[in-house]
């Protein structure tokens, strides 16, 4: 969608999403948002503003948490890259997952997969956050349906703490 | 009711949640459509001008372009309201704001259909424009319609009771004149739409971000002349409307168009800008208010003028100015009342419909006014409230129906809960609690297109596999209203949730649905889905009484078993025997309406305001000021909300918080701005929604009062408590800093400017002092 007209040739880029190696051929500047929903179907993984703005993209990228609409694909070249749809297992929610579920951490749904994978990375680098540093980690996302109270409330329970 | 409890009252997790949380929800923007063409939409850069031309033949004759649709494609125009539709689809002749559509293009992917907007050649003869309402309403300003001479769309004059007799008889008069912000909805997700036409067939197939399914599919068939047998309509999952989705919008139109024009599928994506300029918000408001209580502090009269700049078309506009007026009734015992409204037009997106429609801004003239008043008689704001608290069933001297009635409740409770009495006043400099009362209605009494049937209709089918599905129009838009309705199939017929599956929103399907807007799924929905799931269960013990030989009236439902004396037949048994006796697979049907009483006054507008149960809420804002920045932290807030009765507490408690924290956006930072009719607000940095670090801990409880006439005795849950927290956020910094904001959102430049006002004041009053 965001494509420029004059792209530049495309290459092949390889990295693993979700675990599978995948190579997909898209030009340069390819925004990994665009790469990820409209060349690889996986639209778990949201827009929500016009660039940078609100984290409904957000990715890990090695297990940190990146936008992806303010990515291009090229930068993935040989490196991990996680949506929404590669936290869960034999189709069982992850706990992060299970703890936005259940603590309605997610009204309408639509900030929830950059809010999960936010959490994800954050309770990968700190297991028991202090609600600061939840408050930290989640500050680029926004959220116009809970308030907040209740995503706080779903990390803090996925961390075993609610 | 039977069984009660065993599934409604139970904190649940909404039935689509693990969707959500998976990335396998399917948004508008997410439908698969293999070789969809892209559309876009070319906005007018000019506030107000005639149209001299627009040249297409260029973009038309791009390669890769496949349709290309100006005004001339659609010479209808559409709106809500059947008496104010005056919004074309695509500008034809003149243009009222920037950002209006002008032309559309679908074409094989984005960069052609950029490339073919850059090839359209656009003249427009500026006309002169009016941004204010002032201005607008100016003797020599140019009407933006020639049928709205002065640019009024609708004034209203209401009068109740006798308020020269309540302002003499008052020992406290406050009359302050306050005002409110243009803001928006800002919903997560931005607007799109899917459009599918067979041009062999002449059917349309729409997918939209809509609030309203039903209203899109009459406006289809209205604007693109198609019968409305030839459209269906399907609402996929929605990222939040709070308003923005409740009535039709252009863009829906103009991808159904470009799909006809083109003969195929056209993908729709607005841009966060975009959704911005389609707008719908709610309007900059001025409230000059009066009010006048006694020295014990009960209301003697209110007169309020209200001036709402509605923007460029009427959309919901003349509903907006008459709520606000309605509205001031029904919350406290009020007994005189004179209202002068004024929805004025001007060269602006056009207004709408937000969360707490029409009630939010006078609602924080009101509370303002009494919060100052408290003050001036020496009373405890609490007190003050109590002393005018209504006594359900009550009807109100506009016509407003009140049956249920917990505000007393949840004033004890965030007074209690928020330690108001030691507090108070206490808390050292800067710092500060205030306090104020909302309500809202559960759903609008009068639906806008009277037809005669009833009000919500929802069919429940059961098949040889014993799952009850229910069926209903009513669009889930993330409150999680398909959850409840599940939650009330399964209650009333004793079956575990986990039975109990929803298909929502496809005009295939579904029975039709006035749409989720002025929060009347759950009491007017939920009601007809009781009573679908009661004319089941009856159809089930029939069967069941032929099954066990036993008369009907011995037949005891039992958590989906069925008893009569010693005998014990199960649901699938059940379920087999009546699927036999009936011919096959049991489609039950059940309805509500809201009663002629319920439906509002006789005086013209009177319908508006008027709903079968209103909500309560009171809450206390606790703030920290800091006087060096003018920045207010919004340390915690208590809420009490009476829903009548917690469907889903889990839903509820979401709800309730998400309307604070709504209320919080508008009363410290949110503004939709614009400079000589731009935008200055269109992007999700320049309108500040607050961030999780600026939002505080919400301590939520729920008060049920039982509404006589709600299901199960609920009523509304998401909107009541929204218009509470700006005025008890004003009082809290009242409190803290002495000073009486009256002018939202209370920006940080805002506070220092009124501070510093203050400090000049004081020096100046020293100075002629000394002299
Ligand atoms: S889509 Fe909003 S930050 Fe990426
Ligand atoms: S759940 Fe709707 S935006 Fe977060």
């Amino acid at each position: 969608m965001q494509m420029q007209p004059d792209a530049p040739p495309a290459a092949p880029r390889r990295f693993r999403l979700n675990g599978r190696d995948r190579s997909v051929t898209v030009p340069d500047h390819a925004l990994l948002i665009d790469t990820l929903r409209e060349t690889l179907r996986l639209t778990g993984t949201k827009q929500g503003c016009d660039g940078g703005e609100c984290g409904a993209c957000t990715v890990l990228i090695d297990s940190v948490p990146r936008l992806a609409c303010l990515t291009r694909t090229g930068e993935c070249e040989g490196r991990v890259v996680e949506t929404i749809e590669g936290l869960a297992r034999q189709g069982r929610m992850n706990r992060v997952q299970r703890a936005f579920h259940e603590q309605l951490g997610t009204q309408c749904g639509y900030c929830t997969p950059g809010m999960v994978m936010a959490a994800e990375a954050l309770l990968r680098r700190v297991p028991h956050p202090t609600e600061p540093e939840i408050r930290a980690a989640l500050a680029g996302n926004l959220c116009r349906c809970t308030g907040y109270v209740k995503i706080i409330a779903a990390v803090q329970a996925a961390a075993g703490e609610g | 009711m039977r069984n009660a409890r065993a599934v409604v009252g139970q904190p649940t997790p909404l039935i689509d949640g693990i969707e959500k949380v998976t990335g396998q929800a399917v948004y508008t923007a997410d439908l698969p459509a293999e070789g969809a063409l892209v559309g876009r939409i070319l906005r007018s850069k000019e506030a107000h001008g005639r149209i001299r031309r627009i040249d297409i033949e260029a973009a038309r004759a791009l390669p890769g372009v496949r349709a290309v649709i100006t005004g001339a494609d659609c010479p209808l125009t559409y709106g809500v309201l059947p008496i104010a539709m005056n919004e074309p689809v695509l500008a034809r002749e003149v243009v009222r704001y920037r950002g209006e559509p002008l032309a559309a293009v679908a074409a094989d992917d984005a960069v052609t259909a950029a490339a073919a907007l850059a090839l359209i050649a656009v003249e427009i003869d500026p006309l002169p424009a009016c941004f204010t309402a002032a201005a607008a309403r100016a003797p020599d300003a140019v009407a933006l319609h020639a049928d709205k001479p002065g640019n009024l769309e609708r004034e209203v004059h209401h009068r109740f009771g006798d308020v020269e007799a309540g302002f003499a008889a008052a020992d406290f008069i406050r009359e302050h004149v306050y005002s409110c912000a243009e803001v928006a909805h800002a919903q997560m997700e931005p607007h799109a739409a899917l459009a599918s036409f067979d041009p062999e067939r002449g059917q349309l197939l729409m997918q939209s971000t809509s609030q309203v399914p039903y209203y899109l599919h009459l406006m289809l068939a209205r604007c693109l002349d198609l019968d409305p047998a030839a459209i269906r309509v399907v609402k996929p999952f929605i990222g939040g409307g709070f308003g923005a989705r409740v009535e039709v919008l252009n863009f829906e139109l103009i991808t159904a168009l470009l799909a006809r024009a083109s003969g195929g599928t056209v993908r729709m994506v607005l841009s966060r800008e975009e959704t911005f300029l389609t707008h719908r918000g709610r309007p900059e408001t001025e409230i000059r208010l009066k009010l006048g209580i006694t020295a014990a502090g009960r209301l003697t009269a209110c007169a309020a003028e209200v001036v709402q700049r509605g923007g460029a078309y009427a959309g919901y506009g003349i509903v907006t100015i008459l709520y606000a007026g309605a509205l001031l009734q029904g919350l406290y015992d009020l007994p005189a009342l004179r209202y002068d409204g004024y929805r004025v037009y001007a060269n602006l997106p056009p207004c709408g419909a937000m969360r707490g429609h029409g009630a939010v801004d006078v609602r924080f003239a009101f509370e303002a006014a009494l919060d100052a008043l408290a003050a001036e008689a020496g009373l405890d704001p609490f007190a003050l409230r109590r002393a005018n608290l209504l006594a359900a069933p009550t009807e109100t001297p506009n016509g407003l129906r009140v049956e249920s009635y917990g505000l007393g409740t949840c004033l004890d409770w965030v007074e209690a809960a928020s330690g108001w009495r030691a507090r108070r006043g206490r808390l050292g400099p800067g710092r500060g609690l205030g306090m104020a009362c909302s309500h809202y209605v559960s759903g609008a009494a009068k639906p806008i297109h009277w037809t005669g049937e009833p009000h919500a209709v929802v069919h429940l089918r059961l098949d040889f596999d014993g799952g009850i599905t229910v069926l209903t129009g009513a669009a889930d838009i993330g409150q999680g209203s398909s959850t409840v309705m599940a939650q009330a199939a399964a209650e009333v017929l004793g079956v575990p949730l986990a039975r109990v599956r929803v298909i929502a929103a496809d005009s295939a399907l579904t029975p039709k649905d006035n749409g989720s807007y002025s929060s009347r799924v759950t009491f007017m929905v939920g009601n007809a889905t009781i009573a679908a799931a009661r004319a089941l269960r009856e159809r089930l013990v029939a069967a069941a009484a032929v099954l066990l030989d036993a008369p009907e009236a011995a037949v005891e439902d039992a958590g989906g078993q069925f008893h009569a004396g010693e005998r014990v037949a199960s649901f699938a048994e059940v379920t087999r025997a009546a699927l036999a006796r009936e011919g096959g697979a049991i489609t039950a049907k059940g309805s509500f309406t809201c009663p002629e009483p319920f439906q509002g006054g006789k005086h013209r507008g009177g319908a508006v305001g008027a709903t079968m149960g209103f909500s309560y809420a009171a809450q206390v804002v606790e703030v920290a000021v800091d006087a060096e920045t003018g920045a207010i932290t919004v340390e915690q807030v208590w809420v009490a909300q009476d829903c009548g009765f917690a469907i889903n507490p889990l839903a509820v408690e979401g709800q309730i918080q998400g309307a604070v924290w709504m209320g919080m956006g508008q009363a410290l930072s949110e503004e939709t701005g614009y400079e000589s009719g731009l935008a200055l607000h269109a992007s999700m940095l320049d309108y500040k929604v607050p961030t999780i670090l600026d939002s505080p801990p919400i301590a939520v409880h729920v008060v049920e009062s039982l509404d006589p006439n709600g299901p199960f005795g609920a009523k509304e849950a998401s909107e009541g408590a929204l218009a509470g927290f700006p005025p008890a956020l004003a009082a809290a910094v009242a409190d803290a800093v002495g000073l009486r904001m009256d002018r939202l959102p209370i920006t940080p430049d805002r506070l220092l400017e009124a501070l510093a006002q203050r400090a000049r004041a004081g020096r100046l009053a020293r100075a002629l002092e000394v002299a």
